[in-house]
C-alpha cells in the first residue's frame, strides 16, 4: 500500500535536511575555488597578465594605479590565479560571497583584499522579512545555470522553507525579486512590470554574474548589463553560478539569520 | 446558547490563534513526511503579520467589491466560527443559526471570493472563480446529505444537539451511518479547504490554482485577510468534523474549569489526529485533474447516501 | 376584510381601468401617457399593497370578503371576486410589484418614445395587472378562466410588443399556444368540478375532493397540474419561458416572471389545497418530484445562457421548483396527517414565492437598466458596468446574493424554511417514501449552490473588469425613477430577510384556512428576533441576528488594520500580466468560460457541441481568422416538442383526408353525428 511504503520510507530515511547553518557547511566541490583574494602590493609593475586572459574583462589596470578586480563581473574561470606570476590573486574556498553594495564586489586596492560580506537589512526591514520572506523569481534572459542552482535550495536537503523563505507566483505576494540573467532587450519590460508590481517594501536580490554585470555576455547590445541598471539592488551574489551555499548563506546573511546559529560571520 | 462576552470573546481569540497555527502544523506535518524540517508551525503567524504591514498594489480595473471580499471573507469565516461548538456546547451563537447557517455563511464568503476574483479582469483570477465555484457546487449534495443523515438521527440541525446527541454511549461512534457519513464529509472537507486531490494548496502553477488563484491580485492586508479568513474556515470546518462524529470529551453547558480544561486538551487531540490524516493524503496522493474532481465528490454523494440508507438499520 | 381594505381595493381596480383608459384616449401624447399609465398604475399598486397587508394583518376571522363587482348578463356567469386569505396573499404580491414596477416603467418607457407606442404599453400593462389581481381574487371559475384569458392575451401582446424583430415574434407565438395549451386542461378541469359540486362557484367547491371518485379526483389532480403547471413552467412544460421572458419589455418581463408564473402557484394551491380535500399520497410525490428537477434543470440550463434575461428566465424555472418542493411536502404532510408541518411547508413554499417575486423582478429590472444602457443583452458584450453604473450595480448584486439563497436575504429564509420541512418529514412516515425527503434536499443544495456559480457568472461578467465592448464603455447609469423601482424591491429584500417573523404573521390567515393551523408563533422566538423550526429543540436562525453579529465583529479586522497597518500605503497599477504589454477586454474570462466546468461534467445532459474554424496562410500555428461556434442541446425541444409537433402534424394530415370538400360527406357527418347523439340521450 503506499501510504505503508510512504511511512516506511521517512521512518528509514530519516530527515533529509542538512544542518547547515546550524552545523557546518557542506562542502564545496573540488573544482570549485571559492571567493578571491587580490593583494595588490604583489603585482610587479607594469605586469598585466591577468587583464589579458580575464574573459569578461573584470580585471583592469589602469597605468599607475593598483590592480582592481571586480568580483561582479568574475565568472570564477580562476585563469587570472593560473596566469598571475606572483600569486597576487588566490582562490580562498570560502563559500561566502554575498555583498550588500555594488562596489563592495571591486577588490585589490588596499584594505579591500577581500570582499566586505553583506550586513543585514537595517531594523525595519529587518523585523518586517526576518522571518517571513517571499521572492519572484525573474529569469531575464540568461542560460538558466543560476535558476537551476536557486530552485536546489527547495530540494529536501536544503529546504529554504524553513527559514520562512519562499518562491511565489504572484509579484503582489512577494516582498522582492530574485533575478537571474543579464536582463536582455526581450525582457526588459517583464522585469520592470514585475518590479512595480511588488508592494513595497521591497528588495532586489541578483544571483549570478549576468544579473549583477552582464556576466559572459557583457557589452552585447541585446542586453542591460545586469539588473542594476533598471532597479535597485539590494544583494549582490556573485558566481557564474554561485554555488547553492552560496546563494543560501547571501539570503541568511541579508535577513540576519546567521548571527543566531552561532556561527561565526 | 451562551451569548455571554466571555465566550464570544475566549472563542473569537481561540478561532483567530488557533487557525493559522492548524495551517503551520499542516505544513509542518507534510514537510516531515516528505523527509525534509520544513518551516516552523507557527510561520504563519509571521507572514500574516508581514503582510498587515506591508503596503498595497490595487488593480486599477477592481471595483469596491474587490475591496470589500477580504473583509467578507474573513468575518463569515470567524462567524461560523462562534456557531459551531468548539470546547464545549451550546456554541456562543447557537440560536443564531445551526449547520445550514453555517453552510449558509461559508457559500457567502465563497460568492465574494469568487467575485474578488473576477474583479480586476485577469484572466487567472476568472478561472479560479469558475473552478472554485463548481467544485462547491458538486460537492454540496454529498454535505448536505451526510449532514441531514446526522441531523435527522439527532432531531435538529442545531449543532450543539447534533453534538450532543452522538455522546453517551461510545458505541454510537461506530455505527455504519456516522462512519458513512464521516468519511464522505472528509472528502468534502478536503474540497471545500483546498486539498490534494482536489486542489494543491502549494503550486505556483497558475494553470492548476483554484484558490490560490483568486488570490493572486491581492496584496497586504488584503491578502492577509483573505488567507486568515480561508483558515478559519479550515478549522470551523475541521471542528465540525471533530466535534460532531467525536464529541469524547466536549464539556456540556454550565461545566467546571476542569472539564473545560480537559475538553480542550480533547479538541487539541483530536484535531492534531484529523490534521494527521489530512497531511497523510495529502501526501500520498496527487492532484486529480479537474474533470476528475466530480468522481470523487459523487463519491461522497454514494458514501452519504449509503449513510442516509442505514439509518434504516438503527431507527 | 374591513371597509377601509374594501374600498382601497375598489380604488386599486379602479385605477387600473383608469390608467388603461387614459392611456389609449391620450396614446398620441407620449409623456402624458406615460404618466397617467404608469402613475394610476403606481396608485393601484400602493391602494392594493395597503389593503391586502392590513386585511391579512387583522387576522384569520376577519380576512374573507366577497364582492359582486358588477351584475352579468350572460347566463351560468357571476362576476364576484372573494378576497379570502390566499388571494390577499397573492394580491400583496402582485401589488407590491405593481408599484416597483410601475415606477420603473415610468423611465423605462422613455426609451420607446419616439418608435412605438408608449399609450398602448401603458394600457396592456395596466390591463395585465387587473385580469391578475381578478384571477387571484374570482370567486367563479368562469370568471377565473375568462380573467385568465384577458391576462393570457395583455401578456401576449405585451410579449409580441416589439414584435419587428423575428425572434419575438416567435417567442409571443409559442407563448400563445402553450398557455392555449394549458388553458384548455384547466377548462376541462373546471367542467369536471362543476359536474361534481353542480355549480361554478368556488364556494361550493371547498373540500369538494373528498366526495368525488378516486378516478376523477385524479383526473382533476392531473389536468390542474398540467394547465397550472405550463403557467409557472415547470419542467417539461416551461419551453416557452426562456423564449417569452427575454424579448418582452423588461418591466413586463419582470411582471412574467415576478407574478404571472405565480398565478400557476396560486392555481395548484387553490386547488390542491383548498379544492381536493385530503390528497393521497403519490400527488405529494409527483409534485415534490416535478418540483425538484425542475429546480435542477432550470439551474442548469441557467449555467449555460450568455443572455443576461434567458438566464434569468431560466433561474424563475428553477425557483418554481423550489416553490412546487415545497407545495409537494406539504401535500406528502397532509396525506400522512401532520398538518403543523404541512403548514411549515406551505409556508415555505409560499414565502418562497414572494421572495422570488421580489427578487426576480429586481434583477430584471436591473437587466432592464443594462439594456437600456449598453443596447443588448448579450453578457459577453458587457464589463466594467460597476463604474459607470454604481447604483444599479448594487441593487443587482442585492439581488444576486438574495436569489442564491445566501444568508442574510430572503431567499436563504425560505429556503432554510424548505430544508426545515423536507428534514423533519423524514420522521413523518416509516415507509421507503421518506428517503425522497433527503434526497431532495440533496438536490436543493445543488441548486443553490449552482446558483451562486451562475449568479457569480452574471454579476462579474456583467459589472466587474474592463469594459468588452464600446456600448459597455459608454454606459451611462439608469435615470431616477428606474433607480427607485429597483430601491424599492432592493429594501423589500432586505427586509424580507432580516425581518422574517414580522412576516410571517401574515401567513397566519393562509394557513389556517389551507390547513387548520397557524404557525407564527411557533416559528419565532426570542421576541420575533430568530425563526425556528416547528419540532421542539429543532434548528433555529435568525438572519437580524447574523448581521448585527457581523457588524459586531467588523472592529475585529478593523483594529487589526489599526495596529499593524496604519502606516501602508496603497497604490493603484495595472493588472498583473505576467510581464507582457498589457491586459486587453478579450483576455478576460468569458462567461461560456466560465460555465465551461460545468459543461462538461454535465455533457450528458447538455450534449454540448464545439466548432473552430481556422484560415491560415503559411502555417495552421498563425491562423489570421479563427471562427469558433459552440452551443448546448436544447433537449426538451429536439427530444420532447419536435417529435410531439412532428407526430400531430402528421396525425392533422392523416385526418385531412375528412375534409374531402365534398358537400355530401359533411352531409352524411352531420347526420351521423346527430344519430349517434340521439342514441346516447336515450
Amino acid at each position: 500500500m503506499f501510504i505503508h511504503d510512504t511511512l516506511l520510507n521517512r521512518l528509514k530515511r530519516g530527515c533529509e535536511t542538512m544542518a547547515y547553518p546550524q552545523g557546518a557547511p557542506p562542502a564545496l566541490p573540488d573544482r570549485h575555488g571559492g571567493a578571491l583574494r587580490v593583494e595588490a602590493a604583489k603585482c610587479q609593475t607594469g605586469c598585466a597578465a591577468c587583464v589579458a586572459v580575464c574573459p569578461t574583462e573584470a580585471i583592469t589596470r589602469p597605468p599607475n594605479q593598483p590592480v582592481a578586480l571586480d568580483l561582479g563581473r568574475c565568472i570564477f574561470c580562476a585563469e587570472c590565479v593560473k596566469t598571475c606570476p606572483t600569486g597576487a590573486i588566490t582562490q580562498t574556498g570560502d563559500h561566502r560571497l554575498a555583498v550588500r553594495r555594488r562596489d563592495d564586489l571591486v577588490l585589490g586596492d588596499a584594505g579591500k583584499e577581500q570582499l566586505r560580506l553583506a550586513a543585514a537589512l537595517d531594523e525595519k526591514l529587518r523585523r518586517l522579512f526576518g522571518r517571513s520572506l517571499k521572492l519572484r523569481q525573474v529569469s531575464a534572459g540568461g542560460c538558466a545555470a543560476c535558476e537551476a542552482d536557486t530552485n536546489v535550495l527547495g530540494t529536501i536537503g536544503w529546504d529554504l522553507g524553513r527559514f520562512g523563505i519562499q518562491f511565489v507566483a504572484s509579484p503582489r505576494h512577494a516582498d522582492g525579486l530574485l533575478i537571474t540573467g543579464p536582463v536582455s532587450k526581450n525582457m526588459e519590460l517583464a522585469l520592470k512590470k514585475t518590479w512595480d508590481a511588488v508592494p513595497p517594501p521591497k528588495l532586489v536580490i541578483a544571483v549570478g554574474a549576468c544579473a549583477i554585470a552582464g556576466g559572459p555576455f557583457v557589452g552585447h547590445p541585446q542586453v542591460n548589463n545586469g539588473a542594476g541598471a533598471l532597479v535597485p539592488v539590494d544583494l549582490f551574489i556573485p558566481g557564474c553560478p554561485p554555488h547553492p551555499l552560496t546563494i543560501l548563506d547571501g539570503l541568511l546573511r541579508l535577513l540576519g539569520r546567521l548571527e543566531e546559529s552561532g556561527r561565526k560571520t | 446558547m451562551n451569548l455571554s462576552p466571555l465566550a464570544l470573546l475566549l472563542q473569537t481569540l481561540l478561532l483567530l490563534l488557533l487557525a493559522p497555527l492548524l495551517s503551520g502544523v499542516i505544513k509542518n506535518w507534510k514537510a516531515k513526511l516528505q523527509n525534509r524540517r520544513g518551516p516552523p508551525p507557527w510561520q504563519v503567524y509571521f507572514d500574516i503579520a508581514k503582510f498587515l504591514r506591508k503596503d498595497m498594489v490595487i488593480s486599477e480595473h477592481a471595483s469596491w467589491v474587490f475591496s470589500f471580499a477580504p473583509y467578507v471573507v474573513f468575518l463569515t469565516a470567524l462567524l461560523t466560527g462562534l456557531m459551531v461548538p468548539m470546547i464545549n456546547t451550546p456554541a456562543p451563537l447557537s440560536l443564531f443559526g445551526g449547520v445550514l447557517a453555517v453552510v449558509g455563511l461559508l457559500a457567502l464568503g465563497r460568492f465574494f471570493l469568487a467575485l474578488g476574483g473576477l474583479d480586476p479582469a485577469s484572466a487567472f483570477g476568472g478561472m479560479g472563480s469558475s473552478r472554485e465555484m463548481t467544485i462547491a457546487a458538486i460537492a454540496e449534495p454529498a454535505l448536505m446529505l451526510a449532514i441531514f443523515t446526522v441531523a435527522i438521527t439527532a432531531g435538529s440541525t442545531d449543532l450543539s444537539r447534533i453534538a450532543e446527541s452522538t455522546q453517551g454511549a461510545t458505541w454510537k461512534l461506530l455505527n455504519p451511518a456516522h462512519v458513512l457519513a464521516f468519511a464522505a464529509l472528509f472528502i468534502v472537507l478536503l474540497a471545500e479547504t483546498g486539498r490534494i486531490p482536489v486542489d494543491n494548496p502549494a503550486t505556483h502553477l497558475e494553470l492548476t490554482m483554484i484558490h490560490e488563484a483568486m488570490l493572486l491580485e491581492y496584496s497586504g492586508r488584503y491578502l492577509a485577510f483573505m488567507e486568515w479568513g480561508a483558515s478559519i474556515k479550515q478549522l470551523v470546518l475541521m471542528t465540525l468534523l471533530i466535534n460532531v462524529f467525536f464529541p469524547i470529551g466536549l464539556a456540556g453547558p454550565g461545566a467546571s474549569a476542569a472539564a473545560f480544561g480537559i475538553s480542550l486538551l480533547a479538541y487539541l487531540a483530536k484535531l492534531l489526529a484529523l490534521s494527521a490524516a489530512v497531511v497523510v493524503v495529502e501526501t500520498t496522493n496527487a492532484k486529480m485533474r479537474l474533470f476528475r474532481a466530480p468522481d470523487l465528490l459523487s463519491a461522497a454523494f454514494v458514501l452519504a447516501t449509503l449513510a442516509l440508507l442505514s439509518t434504516f438499520l438503527f431507527h | 376584510m374591513n371597509e377601509f381594505s374594501a374600498t382601497l381595493l375598489t380604488f386599486a381596480l379602479g385605477a387600473y381601468v383608469a390608467g388603461m383608459v387614459g392611456a389609449l384616449l391620450f396614446q398620441r401624447a407620449e409623456r402624458l401617457a406615460n404618466v397617467i399609465g404608469f402613475g394610476l398604475a403606481t396608485a393601484g399598486g400602493v391602494c392594493g399593497v395597503i389593503s391586502f397587508a392590513s386585511a391579512l394583518a387583522t387576522g384569520a376571522a376577519t380576512v374573507s370578503r366577497s364582492f359582486e363587482l358588477f351584475p352579468s348578463l350572460i347566463p351560468y356567469v357571476r362576476f364576484s371576486i372573494h378576497a379570502d386569505a390566499l388571494g390577499c396573499f397573492f394580491g400583496l404580491i402582485i401589488s407590491l410589484l405593481a408599484v416597483a414596477l410601475s415606477i420603473y416603467s415610468l423611465g423605462y418607457a422613455r426609451g420607446y418614445y419616439g418608435h412605438k407606442n408608449v399609450g398602448a404599453l401603458a394600457a396592456l400593462f395596466n390591463a395585465l395587472l387587473l385580469a391578475t389581481t381578478l384571477v387571484f381574487l374570482a370567486d367563479h371559475a368562469l370568471f377565473f378562466l375568462i380573467a385568465w384569458e384577458i391576462m393570457a392575451l395583455s401578456a401576449y401582446c405585451l410579449v409580441s410588443f416589439e414584435h419587428e424583430h423575428e425572434e419575438t415574434r416567435d417567442a409571443g407565438v409559442l407563448y400563445f399556444v402553450m398557455s392555449h395549451i394549458g388553458t384548455a386542461c384547466l377548462i376541462l378541469g373546471f367542467l369536471l368540478l362543476f359536474q361534481a359540486s353542480g355549480s361554478y362557484g368556488f364556494d361550493s367547491f371547498h373540500a369538494l375532493g373528498d366526495n368525488m371518485p378516486a378516478g376523477q379526483r385524479n383526473a382533476v389532480f392531473l389536468l390542474f397540474l398540467f394547465g397550472f403547471g405550463v403557467k409557472a413552467g415547470m419542467v417539461p412544460l416551461h419551453i416557452w419561458l426562456p423564449a417569452a421572458h427575454p424579448v418582452a419589455p423588461s418591466n413586463v418581463s419582470a411582471l412574467m416572471s415576478g407574478v404571472l408564473i405565480k398565478t400557476g402557484i396560486y392555481g395548484m394551491t387553490r386547488v390542491f389545497f383548498d379544492f381536493m380535500g385530503a390528497p393521497p399520497n403519490w400527488w405529494g410525490v409527483t409534485v415534490l418530484t416535478i418540483g425538484t428537477i425542475s429546480a435542477v434543470l432550470g439551474v442548469l440550463f441557467a449555467l449555460m445562457e450568455h443572455d443576461l434575461k434567458r438566464l434569468l428566465a431560466y433561474h424563475s424555472i428553477e425557483n418554481i421548483g423550489i416553490i412546487l418542493m415545497g407545495l409537494g411536502a406539504a401535500l406528502m404532510f397532509l396525506h400522512s396527517g401532520h398538518p403543523a408541518l404541512a403548514s411549515l411547508a406551505l409556508i415555505a413554499g409560499l414565502y418562497h414565492t414572494i421572495n422570488h417575486a421580489v427578487f426576480k423582478a429586481l434583477l430584471f429590472l436591473g437587466a432592464g437598466a443594462i439594456l437600456h444602457a449598453t443596447h443588448t443583452r448579450n453578457m459577453e458584450e458587457m464589463g466594467g458596468l460597476i463604474k459607470r453604473m454604481p447604483k444599479t450595480a448594487v441593487c443587482f448584486l442585492i439581488g444576486a446574493v438574495a436569489i442564491s439563497a445566501l444568508p442574510p436575504l430572503n431567499g436563504f429564509v425560505s429556503e432554510w424554511l424548505t430544508y426545515q420541512s423536507l428534514l423533519q418529514g423524514f420522521g413523518t412516515t416509516t415507509s421507503l417514501i421518506r428517503l425522497m425527503f433527503p434526497l431532495s434536499g440533496a438536490m436543493l443544495a445543488l441548486t443553490g449552490a449552482l446558483a451562486a456559480a451562475c449568479f457569480v457568472k452574471a454579476f462579474g461578467i456583467t459589472f466587474l473588469a474592463q469594459p468588452r465592448s464600446e456600448h459597455a464603455r459608454q454606459a451611462h447609469e439608469a435615470p431616477f425613477t428606474m433607480l427607485l423601482g429597483q430601491g424599492i424591491l432592493t429594501a423589500a429584500c432586505v427586509f424580507l430577510g432580516l425581518f422574517p417573523a414580522l412576516f410571517l404573521k401574515l401567513f397566519d390567515p393562509l394557513t389556517q384556512q389551507l390547513t387548520g393551523q397557524q404557525l407564527s408563533q411557533q416559528l419565532s422566538t426570542a421576541n420575533g428576533l430568530v425563526l425556528s423550526g416547528v419540532a421542539a429543540h429543532g434548528g433555529t436562525v435568525s438572519t437580524l441576528g447574523l448581521t448585527l453579529m457581523l457588524l459586531c465583529l467588523l472592529p475585529v479586522p478593523l483594529v487589526l488594520c489599526l495596529l499593524f497597518a496604519r502606516r501602508s500605503k496603497t497604490r493603484i497599477a495595472p493588472t498583473w500580466d505576467c510581464g507582457q504589454r498589457g491586459l486587453t477586454p478579450q483576455m478576460e474570462y468569458t462567461a461560456t468560460g466560465f460555465s465551461k466546468p460545468i459543461r462538461m461534467i454535465f455533457k450528458t445532459l447538455f450534449r454540448p457541441h464545439r466548432e473552430v474554424q481556422r484560415e491560415y496562410d503559411f502555417s495552421p500555428y498563425f491562423a489570421t481568422t479563427i471562427r469558433f461556434e459552440s452551443h448546448v442541446e436544447e433537449v426538451f425541444q429536439t427530444r420532447i416538442y419536435r417529435p410531439l409537433k412532428w407526430l400531430v402534424l402528421r396525425a392533422s394530415r392523416r385526418l385531412r383526408a375528412l375534409q374531402a370538400g365534398s358537400l355530401q360527406a359533411y352531409l352524411i357527418y352531420i347526420f351521423v353525428t346527430l344519430l349517434l347523439l340521439l342514441l346516447f340521450a336515450l
